[in-house]
């Protein structure tokens, strides 16, 4: 059984021009001690759907659908009970560890806080597991550091740290946003590792949202491609990477640096821009900006094409069927 | 054996100035605050001196003003014929002896004019100054808590009144309403028609009489200050709500409170021990700006309810062209202003020595 | 310029959000039927404002609806007439202070080096000062008159503005597209006026608007103590002070004190919702 299913999760949010959706009957799960990354450009609808599962999502936003986690549906759940999901069950790591750690806090008070609330455990417990969590994501002198501030660490550490702080309570999900897109590429490889380590070790599940080529390629067993609010491929990493059939995707792992195949001659990119949220075209979200549209693609939003096994895309026209091959 | 002194003077002033330790700090504010202070001084000679506007005519009658003679004595005794810039340095000169000059309306010594006149403003600032700042700060947390639910509207509503009333017609109207009409009040002055001051200690009537176990006049001083300092509070809390308000809002939608979200504390815990701490660094701020407004406040207030305080004294002062008083106020009143930035910076250190960083 | 543009729709779009807020809306219309009696005052008024044709001190009746004042005087009629000394004047406050202010900030933010440290100071010190005492002596130095209260007051307002601006420009000069322009050729002055102007002029604006409303209030404020409007002149502020003087008659310094509650918080109104509908610029530029 999968720990986290989630079906038709739509999510509305509240612009200055009215509601406008962010993610749209977006369908996917996560096993027991997968990971799964979820890519994109900025404005398909990533964030809001890591937010979705913990209840987080900003003022007058709201979700419809189904999230239904280690057997039972949290998307219908009280304001307590989220409470009592976050950081004990399902835990979030964010992108910039410059200002998601309280500058004015001590590292103990941030790492036992949530552990004392949930668990009701002693400060002196707390404290323990405190050192033993600094240790495992390998931070240097770990006495020191429960004293210490966040202002005193570099990026790399405090990204260490704040994968600890989600940790302390033993969540059975990690959702990491963007979690090394603020970090240098130096320390980016140590931050993957550990996560890399955590899962084999604990059997943490993981939901990675990046637009990394290099994190989706050594870090993810799964990816899903989202384009405004939408999926519109998803597979096995190594189905996605070498063999993506989706227009979008192809163009977008083309576009990315660094790609998996041999290099090519020039930087490619998508012509066009993702839509902005309210503005969404009609039918297929990308239809603007692809080569290979058809009446049906402007017209009606395109159903689910199974390619084998748990690779799929959203297309109508799934262009690249017969080859089999993969990016140019 | 001889010991080498360790730090030379030079050294050491050095050290005392530069230094990031606290005490370099306090060192480097203070000499800041001074030189503030001898600017306002500076600025407000040279204004005075540079607007039109004479003085002697304004001190004296008509019919001594047309004596040249008691116009020489006057302009003689006051200094006034003396060339400019020396009347500045004279000023400063007697000032560091702690002598303000002579004012040229009460004809007294302007800081024994002060020392009478200040602590009754005094008065109703402290009681003003807590009043606003413990309903400011409540009523503005409240009003972020519950964000655009009915306490924040009416709050929201309260707090935008307050800062729109004129402070001179705030004052009369609850003088109509509470003396006139219902009675709960005394009427204008600190103590009744007739009243015994207690001897003068501190110059404020309500510790004086407490000083000297009397219990009568504490209570009748307290009610008659009562009034004049919440009319007084009243754009100050409304301030106050307004900017505690946005500070919090503008926290919580700070990174590391989405953290503390996602670690699923409690709301309470998470206003308590992640939003407050950075919002008082913010409010403190406007501390400053909220009591420059009870000083502006008190010169309306205090003409309305007749309180023989600072306020009355830098009216009287700035009609009659009083250089020296009204020097003289503006000296006090930058000075506990400059004294209260202070504070303020200090205070900031306390509450935050991480304060490089968060900036 | 086509910098310039991004930022323009950046603002029209969010000043199309307004209008939203129905407290801007309100505080516009209040500010809409005070102009209104300004302008209409001569057929809106019942009596003349000086007319010393009633009965002295009549409380509120269905001729006279605010009653009469001391001087045998139509209190409503000196109300409607008070829109045209305490409107415009209010306005012609703020536009002085932020006009003298920002120029300050603009040559010290512009300048920078010892210039910018010296007119910091030179802010500093008028922010420490006691304004309303200064404001009160010059006032009655250049003798009590409305007109000069005007001036008094824009001595001690301009320092806030000369801050907003001057913390404008040097983030300003911090942006990309400021450099971009000049490595484009232009020269230091087009860009402050022709690339800056734009994004300045809007927290400007806000701050200004935020203003007004304290404006009024100073200005009344000296009136009320007889350093500005001079009798016989209807002005809101007086009259309160004559309601002051006879505060058994509740009606003569009620009203005219009302007019500048509304008056005030209608100001309010506007500059809060302009403020947070431009929002974090402003907000972070006057704090820097």
């Amino acid at each position: 059984m999968d720990l986290l299913t989630v079906k038709d999760l739509t999510v509305t949010l509240a612009t200055g021009s009215g509601d406008a959706q962010a993610v749209r009957n977006l369908s996917f799960t996560v096993g027991l001690g997968e990971i799964l990354g979820i890519a994109g450009e900025s404005g398909s609808g990533k964030t809001m759907t890591a937010l979705s599962l913990l209840g987080l999502l900003p003022y007058k936003g709201r979700a419809t659908g189904s999230i239904n986690f280690n057997g039972r549906e949290i998307l219908t759940s009280t304001k307590r009970e989220y409470r009592d999901l976050r950081g004990r069950e399902i835990a979030m790591i964010f992108q910039d560890p410059m200002t998601s750690l309280h500058p004015m806090l001590t590292i103990e008070v941030q790492l036992t806080e949530h552990l004392i609330h949930h668990r009701k455990v002693s400060k002196e417990a707390a404290r323990r597991s405190a050192l033993e969590l600094l240790s495992i994501v390998k931070i240097p002198d770990p006495a020191a550091a429960l004293t210490a501030h966040p202002t005193q660490f570099s990026g790399g550490m405090r990204q260490r740290i704040a994968i600890a702080i989600a940790l302390a309570c033993e969540p059975k999900l990690l959702i990491a946003d963007e979690p090394t897109t603020a970090l240098d590429v130096t320390v980016q490889a140590g931050i993957l590792k550990l996560l890399h380590q955590l899962r084999k070790d604990k059997n943490l599940s993981v939901m990675v949202i990046t637009h990394d080529l290099g994190v989706l390629s050594s870090l993810t067993d799964r990816i899903m491609i989202m384009y405004a609010g939408s999926e519109v491929e998803s597979g096995p990493t190594s189905d996605i990477l070498q063999r993506s059939h989706h227009p979008y995707t192809k163009g977008l792992i083309a576009a990315l640096p660094g790609k998996v195949k041999a290099a090519s001659k020039n930087l490619t990119s998508i012509e066009g821009m993702p839509p902005e949220l309210g503005n969404f075209p009609s039918g297929c979200a990308f239809h603007p900006r692809c080569s290979f549209t058809i009446d049906a693609c402007k017209k009606e939003l395109p159903k689910k094409v199974e390619i084998n096994g748990e690779h799929r895309i959203f297309c109508p026209v799934n262009p690249f069927s017969k080859s089999g091959k993969g990016i140019e | 054996m001889e010991m080498e002194p360790v730090l030379d003077s030079k050294v050491a002033k050095k050290r005392l100035l530069s230094g990031t330790g606290f005490v370099p700090f306090i060192v480097r504010r203070l000499l800041t605050s001074v030189l503030l202070v001898l600017g306002v001084t500076l600025i407000s000679f040279t204004i005075t001196q540079l607007v039109p506007g004479d003085p002697v005519a304004a001190n004296l009658g008509q019919s001594a003003y047309s004596d040249p003679e008691i116009v020489a004595a006057f302009e003689k005794e006051f200094g006034l014929d003396q060339p400019v810039p020396i009347q500045y340095f004279k000023y400063l000169g007697n000032l560091l002896q702690g002598d303000l000059g002579i004012s040229l309306s009460s004809k007294r010594p302007v800081i024994e004019d002060l020392r009478e006149y200040f602590p009754a403003t005094f008065e109703i600032a402290i009681v003003a100054v807590f009043l606003s700042f413990f309903v400011g700060l409540l009523l503005g947390i409240i009003s972020a808590v519950t964000r655009d639910r009915l306490p924040d509207q009416i709050i929201r509503v309260f707090s935008l009144t307050g800062v729109s009333m004129p402070a001179f017609w705030t004052a009369l109207t609850a003088f109509y309403i509470f003396f006139f009409v219902l009675g709960w009040a005394p009427g204008t002055g600190r103590l009744e028609p007739g009243g015994e001051p207690p001897p003068k200690v501190t110059g404020l009537f309500t510790i004086d009489a407490l000083i000297v176990g009397d219990f009568a006049t504490f209570k009748q001083a307290f009610a008659y200050l009562l009034l004049p300092a919440m009319v007084l509070a009243i754009y100050a809390i409304g301030v106050l709500t307004r900017f505690t308000r946005a500070s919090i809002l503008e926290i919580l939608g700070n990174d590391y409170v989405k953290s503390a979200r996602a670690k699923g504390l409690p709301e309470y815990l998470i206003i308590r021990r992640h939003v407050l701490r950075p919002a008082l660094l913010s409010i403190i701020t406007v501390a400053g700006v909220a009591f420059a407004s009870l000083l502006a406040g008190s010169v309306l207030v205090e003409n309305v309810f007749s309180w023989p305080g600072l306020g009355q004294y830098a009216y009287r002062a700035a009609v009659g062209l009083d250089l020296p008083g009204i020097m003289g106020v503006s000296m006090v009143v930058a000075t506990v202003y400059i004294l209260m930035n202070l504070i303020v910076d200090i205070l900031y250190r306390v509450i935050d020595p991480q304060m490089k960083e968060t900036e | 310029m086509i910098f310039n543009s991004t930022k323009n729709k950046e603002m029209s779009k969010k000043s199309e959000s307004i209008w939203r807020q129905p407290l801007a809306v309100v505080g516009v219309g209040i500010i809409l039927i005070w102009t209104l009696l300004a302008v209409f005052a001569p057929w809106i008024a019942p009596f003349e404002p000086n007319a010393q044709d009633a009965d002295k001190f009549l409380p509120p009746s269905s001729t006279h609806w605010m009653g009469t004042d001391e001087l045998n005087r139509d209190i409503w009629s000196r109300v409607v007439y008070g829109t045209r000394v305490s409107l415009p004047y209010s306005i012609l406050l703020v536009v002085l202070s932020a006009l003298l202010g920002s120029i300050i900030g603009a040559i010290s933010g512009y300048a920078g080096g010892k210039i910018d440290s010296f007119l910091m100071r030179v802010t500093d010190i008028f922010f420490a000062f006691p304004g309303i005492v200064l404001a009160m002596a010059v006032a009655a130095a250049l003798g009590p008159q409305i007109r000069n209260a005007v001036i008094a007051i824009t001595i001690v307002a301009w320092p806030i503005y000369a801050r907003l601006v001057r913390g404008l420009i040097l983030n300003a000069k911090q942006n990309d597209y400021v450099t971009a322009s000049a490595l484009l050729g232009s020269s230091s002055m087009r860009t402050l006026f022709v690339d800056l102007r734009p994004n300045l002029s809007g927290p400007i604006f806000v701050l200004a608007s935020l203003e007004v409303g304290n404006a009024l209030l100073l200005l009344s404020g000296l009136s009320f103590l007889g350093l500005g409007a001079q009798p016989p002149t209807a002005e809101w502020g007086a009259m309160v002070s004559m309601g002051a003087i006879n505060f058994d008659r509740w009606w003569v310094g009620l009203f005219p004190g009302l007019a500048i509650l509304t008056a005030v918080l209608a100001f309010n109104f506007i500059g809060d919702s302009l403020r947070d509908a431009l929002d974090p610029r402003t907000a972070k530029a006057l704090r820097d």
